[in-house]
């Protein structure tokens, strides 16, 4: 409970500073109508008028909450204007190319810790493969996947899996090295197979490593799916809102998108964490 | 077969020695080193660190390859005798897996050496009741003490019912008190099982309380300066560390150690 008045505090401190930023930043357009109005304006009006602009160049906290208020309660959920239908949209690929991602990481993991010549090859390339920026990928990827038929969520997911393996392979062969070399002593003292070495030492002692990873993995499947709705020029997802908002100006509804996206990657790293706590608990691991 | 088998050694070095290549040049950690072992016998290794103990040890556990010279283990290859399970081992730490009960970590080898469900519980319960730990078997590592984690290993390392036991400095990390504690179980477990107990330590009473054998090694290169029969009955409490028969023998070890030793100490 005492953590709440500095979270509170910190809370309090961003919304102040986004109103004076709001005031400042939008000030100008005010300005610019009044003189071509050849109208004095006081500084009262500009600040009254700063907060009610419906295109501002950084809106108010209050409109982007009135904007998510609006997208989330405002609408049907299959209206093409509710952020809970384009948020679900978003959620279905990442969660797709998170399973995927995860996968694969553990997979390639697996693969790097028991072979020599993967632990030479796969890593520098699984390293270039993030170097290269997401957004010189997406569009490749959504145009060779829509070449063979394969159009949809699928190709979202790729893009979402492309970001969200890397921290779980980094994470993974990281914690299934983690035994020392005792624990793996032992194991040949039984003349364990390395299938067993493998289930029995490796994998659980990899555990805590696996979920530090699965939180950024997520992160980054979000960003993933966002990423792959914006180069088809998609008509529905958060990316998709984003998009239209960015080409018309409407900057309340890229941030409300902006929120709703930041909201459910929250969610989602909450529920991993949850899931994290209960398993080492029941592992005999929790705290 | 079953006669030679009982009186022909069950551990067997001629001549052993392992070099290791290091960048500072080859280290020799045993060098010429020959001992029979035979069924039943309790034999500790004693000698200040570096003299080799733990990597003769390791040696007849094949979890080291010697470099020259001849080891077999019940007569077979040390690494044969690895495969056939022929031994079980005791660590300097418990090393109990934090997220299995300790039941579950003396079921560990049963499972992966494919015994039958229900012989694995009957085992579990057999050794907890032998390292005195009836009732811990639903309680995590965490919950015991250090003295009670090392027991569960014990237990783990009999679980399998392999006629040897090697132990590598299995109480170092103990208190005084507890360490004698466990003395006197693991002598009691010893007449009980009929085991080949292969002991390292640096503690001469440790040493002889326990040993039939006791073997003084020295460093650089590492090497057996000093192999003493005990003379001591096998019924051995406590107090007799205090008799003149365990000062004798504890003086002769602690001879060959200071001769080992050079003027270094």
């Amino acid at each position: 409970m005492r953590s709440v008045l500095p979270i509170l505090a910190v809370l309090l401190a961003i919304v102040v500073l986004w109103y004076g930023a709001a005031i400042w930043l939008n000030s100008q357009w005010t300005y610019d109508q009044a003189g071509r109005a050849g109208v004095e304006v006081s500084f009262g009006e500009v600040v009254a008028d700063t907060m009610v602009q419906e295109r501002p160049v950084l809106p108010a906290p209050h409109q982007v909450a009135a904007g998510l208020w609006e997208g989330v309660a405002g609408q049907k959920v299959t209206s093409k204007r509710s952020l809970v239908y384009h948020g679900w949209m978003t959620l279905s690929a990442t969660l797709v190319g998170f399973a995927i991602g995860t996968g694969l990481g553990v997979l390639l993991a697996v693969g790097i810790v028991h072979n020599r010549a993967m632990d030479m090859s796969v890593m520098p390339w699984a390293i270039a493969s993030q170097t290269i920026p997401i957004l010189a990928i997406a569009p490749m990827v959504i145009v060779v996947l829509a070449s063979v038929g394969i159009t949809g969520l699928l190709p979202k997911a790729v893009i979402s899996a492309y970001l969200s393996f890397f921290p779980v392979v980094v994470g993974m062969v990281k914690g299934l090295r983690s035994p020392d070399g005792m624990q793996l002593d032992l194991l040949r003292t039984y003349n364990a197979s390395p299938m067993a070495t493998l289930w029995k030492l490796r994998l659980p002692a990899s555990m805590p490593y696996l979920f530090a990873s699965l939180k950024v993995s997520m992160a980054a499947s979000l960003v993933g799916a966002i990423v792959g709705e914006l180069p088809a020029g998609a008509t529905s997802g958060l990316g998709a809102r984003l998009l239209s908002g960015s080409y018309y100006g409407q900057t309340i509804q890229i941030w409300a998108a902006l929120f709703a996206a930041a909201i459910l990657a929250a969610g989602l790293v909450i529920i991993i964490g949850g899931i994290e706590r209960a398993t080492l608990r029941r592992m005999g691991m929790g705290q | 077969m079953k006669d030679t088998a009982t009186t022909a050694p069950v551990i067997e070095a001629k001549g052993l020695g392992l070099t290791f290549q290091t960048s500072d040049g080859p280290v020799h950690a045993l060098k010429d080193v020959s001992l029979a072992i035979g069924k039943g016998e309790f034999v500790s290794f004693i000698g200040p660190s570096g003299c080799g103990k733990t990597t003769f040890l390791r040696c007849i556990a094949a979890l080291e390859r010697p470099t020259e010279g001849v080891l077999t283990v019940n007569g077979m290859s040390a690494d044969a005798a690895r495969q056939a399970r022929a031994y079980g081992y005791v660590f300097q730490a418990a090393g109990l897996y934090p997220w299995r009960t300790i039941a579950g970590n003396v079921k560990l080898p049963l499972e992966i050496m494919g015994f039958s469900r229900e012989e694995q519980e009957e085992r579990v319960r057999k050794v907890l009741s032998l390292v005195d730990l009836e009732g811990f078997g639903k309680k995590f590592p965490w919950q015991l003490s250090g003295g009670m984690q090392q027991r569960a290993s014990i237990a783990r390392a009999l679980a399998f019912d392999a006629d040897i036991l090697l132990m590598d400095e299995p109480f170092g990390a103990l208190d005084e008190i507890v360490r004698d504690r466990l003395n006197e179980e693991l002598l009691k477990l010893w007449a009980r099982t009929q085991k080949t107990i292969g002991f390292v330590t640096h503690s001469i009473p440790e040493a002889v309380y326990l040993s039939t054998k006791i073997v003084v090694m020295s460093p650089r290169p590492g090497r057996i300066t000093d192999v003493i029969e005990s003379t001591l009955p096998k019924e051995r409490p406590l107090d007799i560390r205090d008799s003149r028969e365990f000062i004798e023998i504890a003086h002769r070890v602690r001879e060959g150690l200071r001769a080992g030793h050079g003027d270094e100490v």
